[in-house]
């Protein structure tokens, strides 16, 4: 059998397809980070939460409304990012005027009510999501076993981040995100309603976070505290690819992602901590991130 | 008489704690060209600001044909036919030329200037299309800063200091723009420092200071108000 650095290819590529799939999820919740940081200016802690809702709604769904995983697809984003549009509207935008840190406190603060919630109605242990039937089984490569639901997360969620992408930088709408992301007064005074435009945006990143909870559900147990544990990783990959840069967001999260699996392989003891290294080592070389502005 | 377009009275405005504009009242009937002149800090950019909705608070009353701006978004001012040119340009570096230039949303029902009609006036635009707005050159970024605002069908121009520090030749252009503006009757509120610009486009003068109309005058007294320019402007 091929072997690199002494381990078998196929492992290899296993656990590269694994840090392929956390990537893609890293790089739909990083996305969304991104464009809510540009426009709000609002550091997004119930990102995480967001991202678990997402994963429960597609559960409670499927256990007791019978609705299937593809429904699911576009239903559960749906609903949580309504309820992102009124948490904006109700709370955030009232924060827009003060200091950063109060947004920060305020999601942080949701993301505390959605856990304990979830985890008061259906307890703290994981719950299984069964892969859809479509999408059951795995394809043999010849040179890795690939399951098919791994592969169909990464082209997903690589064809929602690429159509985001088109959106923001190819679009008339695209365009007005990003002129009110530099100067959203002007933008305003051209006659845009920016403050709809901003509720929007922030259900958007939502909608954005809960589809990848759907995608997420049937490859990890779907739990309150599944969110909170991936999103200080993402907050990593933001800062990594430069707070509110697009392109940043997405490469850096497929990218570290990757890089967190051939870690898994190599040395295993750091395939947790890797994605910190990194950040550390970026904000000393490009404290404004890999694809950021400079100031 | 024309009808007044414009018509601001005791207007007040703030930012934060400071108090910039102490009861300012003027009116702009259609078709005319007024310019704003004052020293620096008199409070004009402000006034223009104010207009916009873009001040920290304001009192008092400005009526845009006839409807009341004050208390107002400034999405909802810009939609009752006003288009604003920030004196900082404001062009925004994340888009392509064209990008800014289609940016403002066309009123409903007004029907501004066609892009071939603007590319008409600016070639220079058309050549830089796909050029990321911050690239142009100061002179392109001012152009690019009034075309805009051409293309929504927006009838009243706010246009705050647009021959600032640019060549000769580039406010020669501009100059020329503006009296294709008042021949097509758009109508003008003008902010310059620069008074050989200003004096032969405007109908008519108001002077600022400390936030406050102090004097106005038409073109035609111009040669009689020299003194009085030359105590309020230094020129």
């Amino acid at each position: 059998m091929t072997t690199v650095f002494g381990v078998p290819l196929p492992a290899i590529l296993g656990q590269l397809m694994l840090g392929l799939v956390n990537g893609s999820f890293y790089a739909l919740l990083s996305l969304g980070l991104a464009v809510i940081f540009g426009l709000l200016g609002v550091v997004n802690f119930a990102h995480g939460a967001f991202y678990m809702l997402g994963a429960f709604a597609a559960y409670i769904g499927l256990q007791f409304l019978g609705i299937n995983y593809w429904w699911a697809l576009l239903l559960a984003p749906l609903t949580v990012g309504l309820l992102g549009v009124l948490i904006e509207r109700l709370f955030l935008r009232h924060l827009y005027q003060v200091e950063p840190v109060y947004g920060l406190l305020l999601t942080f603060g949701i993301a505390l009510i959605a856990e304990g919630i979830m985890r008061s109605l259906f307890g703290a242990s994981g719950k299984s999501y069964p892969v859809p039937p479509l999408l059951q089984g795995v394809l043999n490569l010849g040179f890795m076993i690939l399951p098919i639901y791994r592969a169909w997360v990464v082209m997903a969620s690589v064809t929602v981040c690429g159509l985001t992408w088109f959106l923001i930088e190819r679009t008339r709408l695209g365009a007005r995100l990003r002129a009110a992301t530099e100067n959203a007064r002007l933008v305003q005074a051209f006659g845009i309603n920016v403050p709809v435009m901003v509720m929007c945006t922030y259900g958007a990143g939502v909608a954005l976070a809960a589809l990848a909870g759907v995608l997420a559900a049937p490859v990890i147990q779907v739990s309150p505290l599944m969110g909170s544990s991936l999103v200080i990783v993402v907050f990593a990959v933001v800062v990594i690819g430069g707070m509110g840069s697009i392109v940043g967001a997405i490469v850096s999260g497929l990218v570290l992602g990757l890089i967190e699996g051939l870690t898994k392989v190599v040395y295993p003891e750091a395939s947790s901590i890797v994605v910190f290294v990194i950040m550390a080592l970026v904000l000393i070389w490009r404290p404004a991130g890999l694809f950021g502005k400079e100031p | 008489m024309a009808r007044e377009m414009l018509k601001i009275a005791n207007l007040q405005a703030w930012y934060g704690e400071s108090h910039i504009l102490h009861g300012v009242e003027f009116a702009v009937h259609e078709g005319e060209v007024v310019t704003l002149l004052g020293r620096n800090g008199a409070g004009r950019t402000t006034t223009l600001r104010a207009i916009m909705g873009l001040v920290g608070s304001r009192t008092g009353s400005v009526l845009i044909n006839g409807v009341e701006a004050v208390g107002l978004a400034p999405h909802r001012i810009a939609r009752l036919g006003l288009g604003y040119c920030p004196e900082e340009r404001g062009i925004f570096a994340a888009l392509s030329t064209e990008e800014n230039l289609l940016l403002p949303p066309r009123l409903k029902g007004a029907g501004g200037m066609q892009l071939e009609e603007i590319y008409d006036i600016f070639p220079n635009l058309l050549e830089r299309a796909a050029s990321p707005g911050t690239r142009l050159s100061g002179g392109e970024q001012q152009m690019l800063a009034v075309a805009r605002v051409l293309r929504t069908g927006a009838r009243l121009l706010l246009l705050d200091e647009i021959s600032e520090g640019l060549a000769p030749v580039i406010v020669q252009k501009l100059g020329e723009v503006i009296r294709t503006l008042r021949q097509k009757g758009f109508t003008v509120v003008l902010v310059e420092q620069n008074f050989r610009f200003a004096a032969p486009l405007a109908d008519r003068f108001y002077v600022m200071e400390h936030g406050k109309i102090v004097k106005q005058f038409a073109r035609s007294e111009l040669a009689s108000q020299a003194g009085l320019l030359q105590e309020f402007l230094g020129v």
